[in-house]
């Protein structure tokens, strides 16, 4: 049954097995009733890697079926807090022994740049499973006074069951750990559809899994398409949860789906996983060091090539300091090299897919016709592979597209403002809030306009960079619920009441 | 030079050979003492020295402490971030993993506990102990705490800085890691103090520490005697915590010497004398077997042995009966025989001390049910001895033994029990046998004990607390209680808008 195949990495000469079956109950099998392959692409070349089995809705089943009864008999409350962290620990080892041919494969699928994937993507994605590797033998409920003579309460902070993992293709392996850690920390069993687009890590993961000694069953991996394994996974009445990570379009319909299925923790707002799209404000401040804010916001809106949900896509720069700063950053987004994620030059590769070179090349169009200035960018290059460069517009007004909605590439709009209450309003206005930037050595400014910011991470003077210990999600429509931190551990947990009555007696009749 | 000391084990139960430096581990170096004078390791089964190894004094406490100091405002504390302390830690306990049956047979001979018991047993604790703290190391979170919109309010949850430690002989390994666990994943250094009876394993520990990666100074581990080496720690003006495990009677000469210095933070884990309360509707063949391992258990040198031994008076008889049986059929032998369960005591001193005592409970009145004689000829082996027709105010009834010698004793009922276990000086555990659930925890909760077991006995897990109520001591260990022994909560007041 094993399903594998061989591809050569053309810049490394390196050749590397890569599963191509659905990993369920720790095998890699074929779909039980479709001959349906989805092909992979190169964005850099855009030619085809390989294919892989699509997963229909009845493989879904299959696997739902697997994650149950592992949870049932192996796993959930059957398994120790040290036994799951050992597992976990041992599945961060073997990550970082095959980190380099991962971040080949990564760059290959994706496209981001080969050292980028291996010390940032990867490297976070080890100390991610370490982290709560750590957590799994601390799931600890309260123990609360009721009535000293006669009863005591308690809570247990049990699993939640089998959850349903999506995706996206952005951070393919980052996001993969960041599903899967918490959930398998807190003793939960898993489905995980990764994107379509980039199936190949989260494949070679799952084979990590096995080989790390997890039960069959644990986690399963049913790469598949949005409408047939997504609707799915959220409408199955036998997920008791559902995280998402991906469009603010699909968040909603997985809210729908669970809403209308068995009501699973995708609709009880507190409870959802839903991490989801932005259009991050970046407010530069007059008081700010000019050279550093410059870096930071470019790494801001090109680091990934623009495809962060937190990118920093709207910069706020303060009039007096316009022209200045505006400079300082046109200068330093010229000297991002994107190129093929295995030249050792490229600070950042190709886009992810036609789909998505299209769509922002669209909202290039719609920027330049609805009069809005370019000062970088905007030419598309000849030849092949899905490369857009870093573009840049100004003389913005808050009604156009690019300002409203997500780019989801290296496209950047600058706006200015005279007054903090006016950065704080054109920052607000928007109907996501992921995340939001100031700079600015003003300590008490950084501290009124950090309260004020309607965001789930507020940056100072800083942009972009998280820790594996600090919660990550967003307000308004970017999302319910958060990732990272002790916080994820809610996501993945139920609370249990118990009485103990020792004591009380009780009257009948009343 | 401090001695190397080669030791090659030809055992039933482990072969294999060890070779290290028996120096004091100061600034990631191993050397000898400042007096070049040495202390000898004693082997329990025959009275034999094993080697030799190097002694401190005040001056090398000193010299600990600068290297603790140095590493503290440098390569430690918060200059290490705390996921980084956590993969030290999850390195060492690997490399622990890799040597569990060297620090196993080493600590056998040493302490003169089975091999099996410390294979088994100490050592799967400890590896379990450390790996679990390494967990914490990055997740030491202080609070956000809402006043008002004109300030913002804040804690951190700071290393302390240097803190002493000096841990005691019963359980050398386990002790070390209890405490450097928690130290460690805070963020502090350290200068411990491992019992001058059983320094092996711990000089062994420092050498996988160094293996591990560790930096110079972040843990250094002084042998010596505890009225030079332990008082220098107590009294210590720039060590800002001490942490002791050991007798009561140490214990208070800790504190005062902490008082009468700087005022440094205190934990201490002392001694007890813990009740083993056995109801009438107990499941009799359970209760025999856990009320053995109570107090047979490390030969009784646990500070939470089961020694009182109450018996509701419904099924005295057939208890001590059965009790009696099986204590005779504890395997009292040689640490590296397959089927030892007790060995020998672990000195001369304590042996004196345990044969003492039973002098003491004959010459008062009670009666040796069995035992109370030595077992054999050589080493400080001791027979499980059971006394019974004691009352209240004799020593055997009120004071630590430390040995394999229980007191037994009949009660009415739930009242009269929860009376006299909780007639003691000390309050570190106490455990419930009885098959009425709701009896169990009315029981378990009347009794004034930092460890309750119900229908069990000397159960411990990493991340469930440990530590007593009254003279046995202060403060918890184990699980996240025993990160506050190693944090300083700072608040911060930040003011945003109030004006003057």
């Amino acid at each position: 049954m094993a399903q594998t195949v061989r591809i050569e990495i053309p810049a490394t000469g390196r050749v590397v097995e890569i599963p191509t079956g659905l990993f369920i109950n720790n095998e890699f099998v074929s779909s039980v009733d479709s001959q349906e392959r989805i092909e992979v692409i190169n964005p850099a070349t855009e030619e085809t890697i390989c294919s892989v089995v699509a997963g229909s809705k009845e493989d879904i089943d299959v696997a739902v079926a697997a994650a149950r009864a592992a949870y049932s008999t192996t796993w959930g409350k059957n398994v120790t807090g040290f036994e799951r962290s050992r597992l976990l620990n041992k599945l961060a080892d073997l990550m970082e022994r095959d980190m380099q041919v991962l971040a080949e494969v990564e760059s290959l699928n994706n496209g981001k740049p080969v050292k980028i994937a291996r010390d940032f993507d990867i490297g976070d994605s080890i100390q991610c499973l370490r982290y709560y590797a750590g957590w799994a033998d601390k799931i600890v409920g309260q123990t609360i006074e009721v009535d000293n003579r006669t009863k005591m309460a308690f809570t247990r902070h049990e699993p939640i069951g089998v959850c349903g993992q999506i995706i996206p293709w952005n951070y393919p392996i980052n996001m993969w750990a960041w599903k899967v850690a918490p959930a398998l920390a807190c003793g939960c069993t898993i489905v995980m559809k990764p994107s379509e687009l980039t199936p190949l890590t989260a494949l070679m993961l799952s084979k990590l899994i096995a080989e790390a000694g997890f039960p069959p069953g644990v986690v399963n991996t049913v790469p598949s398409l949005g409408p047939i394994g997504g609707a799915a996974l959220s409408h199955h009445m036998d997920v008791d949860k559902v995280a998402f990570t991906g469009s603010t379009l699909t968040g909603r319909k997985i809210m729908e789906a669970a809403a209308k299925s068995n009501l699973k923790k995708a609709c009880h707002i507190r409870e959802v996983s839903l991490e989801l799209g932005g259009k991050s404000p970046h407010i530069i401040f007059e008081s700010a060091n000019l050279d550093q804010a410059a870096n930071w916001a470019c790494l801001g809106i090109l680091y990934n090539t623009g495809q962060d949900c937190t990118a920093g896509s709207r910069l706020y720069v303060q009039d007096t300091i316009y022209d200045k700063f505006l400079a300082l950053l046109v200068d330093k987004a010229k000297q991002l090299v994107i190129g093929d994620g295995f030249d050792e030059k490229s600070g950042g590769g190709p886009v992810v897919s036609k789909a998505q070179y299209d769509k922002i090349w669209s909202y290039i169009e719609s920027g330049k016709s609805h009069g809005a200035r370019l000062v970088l960018g905007g030419e598309k290059r000849r030849g092949k592979g899905f490369f857009v460069d870093p573009t840049i517009f100004t003389d913005v007004t808050p009604d156009m597209r690019i300002v409203r909605d997500e780019i989801f590439g290296p496209v950047l709009s600058v706006g200015r403002f005279k007054t903090e209450e006016e950065a704080i309003s054109l920052a607000n206005d928007t109907s996501y809030g992921l995340g939001a930037g100031l700079h600015s050595t003003d300590a008490n400014q950084c501290m009124r306009v950090s309260s004020a910011l309607e965001a789930g991470t507020v940056w100072i003077n800083q942009y972009n960079i998280l820790g594996n210990n600090i919660p990550f999600g967003g307000k308004k429509q970017s999302g319910i619920g958060r990732e990272l931190g002790s916080y994820a551990l809610k996501e993945y947990t139920e609370v249990k009441a118990v009485h103990w009555n020792f004591g009380e007696q009780a009257d009948w009749p009343l | 030079m401090p001695t190397v000391f080669t030791h090659e084990f030809n055992t039933p139960v482990y072969k294999g050979k060890v070779s290290f430096n028996t120096g004091l581990f100061i600034n990631g170096q191993f050397v000898d003492g400042s007096d070049r004078t040495t202390i000898d390791v004693v082997n329990p089964t025959n009275g034999e020295v094993i080697t030799s190894v190097s002694e401190g004094t005040p001056k090398d406490v000193d010299l600990a402490v600068d290297a603790a100091e140095r590493a503290f405002e440098t390569t430690w504390g918060l200059n290490c971030p705390g996921n980084k302390r956590g993969l030290l830690l999850n390195k060492l306990a690997s490399l622990m993993e890799e040597h569990t049956e060297e620090l196993a047979a080493l600590e056998a001979l040493d302490n003169g506990k089975a091999f099996n018991m410390a294979r088994n047993g100490d050592l799967v604790l400890a590896i379990d102990c450390i790996r679990y703290y390494a967990g914490w190391s990055d997740k030491i979170t202080g609070r956000v705490i809402e006043t008002s919109e004109d300030k913002f309010n804040y804690t951190r949850h700071e290393p302390i800085g240097v803190v002493g430690q000096i841990i005691p002989w019963n359980f050398p390994l386990l002790m070390f890691v209890w405490k450097i666990g928690p130290a460690l994943a805070t963020g502090n250094t350290i200068v411990l103090k491992p019992s001058e009876f059983t320094p092996l394993t711990a000089i062994r520990m420092c050498q996988l520490v160094q293996e591990a990666g560790f930096p110079a100074g972040v843990l250094n581990v002084v042998t010596g005697y505890g009225n030079t080496v332990g008082n220098a720690i107590a009294s210590h003006m720039r060590i800002h915590k001490v942490a002791f495990t050991g007798s009561t009677l140490v214990g208070r000469k800790v504190m005062e010497a902490a008082a009468k210095s700087n005022l440094k933070n205190i934990t201490l884990e002392l001694g007890g004398k813990s009740p083993n309360i056995i109801f009438d509707d107990a499941d009799l063949e359970q209760a025999v077997n856990w009320a053995a391992f109570g107090i047979y258990f490390n030969h009784g040198q646990c500070c939470c042995a089961g020694s009182r031994i109450f018996v509701q008076e419904g099924v005295y008889d057939e208890f001590l009966k059965r009790f009696t049986e099986k204590s005779r059929s504890i395997k009292v032998g040689d640490p590296f025989a397959p089927d030892t369960f007790q060995g020998p005591q672990v000195s001369q001193i304590q042996y004196d001390r345990i044969m003492g005592y039973i002098d003491s409970g004959k010459k008062e009145g009670a009666k040796v049910h069995i035992g109370g004689e030595r077992h054999g000829s050589d080493g400080y082996y001791i027979q499980p001895t059971i006394f019974t027709d004691s009352n209240p105010d004799m020593r055997i009834v009120q004071e630590e033994i430390f040995g394999p010698v229980s007191v037994v004793i009949k009660f009415k009922d739930e009242e009269d029990v929860v009376r006299q276990a909780n007639d003691t000086l000390y309050g570190l555990a106490a455990a419930v046998f009885t098959k009425d659930m709701s009896r169990a925890i009315t029981t378990a909760h009347k009794l004034k004990a930092g460890t309750l077991w119900v229908n069990c006995y000397n159960q411990l897990n990493s991340n469930v607390p440990f530590g007593g109520f009254k003279q046995s001591g202060m403060g918890r260990e184990c699980g996240e209680y025993a990160l506050n022994n190693y944090t300083e909560v700072k608040a911060v007041h930040v003011n945003l808008r109030m004006k003057m």
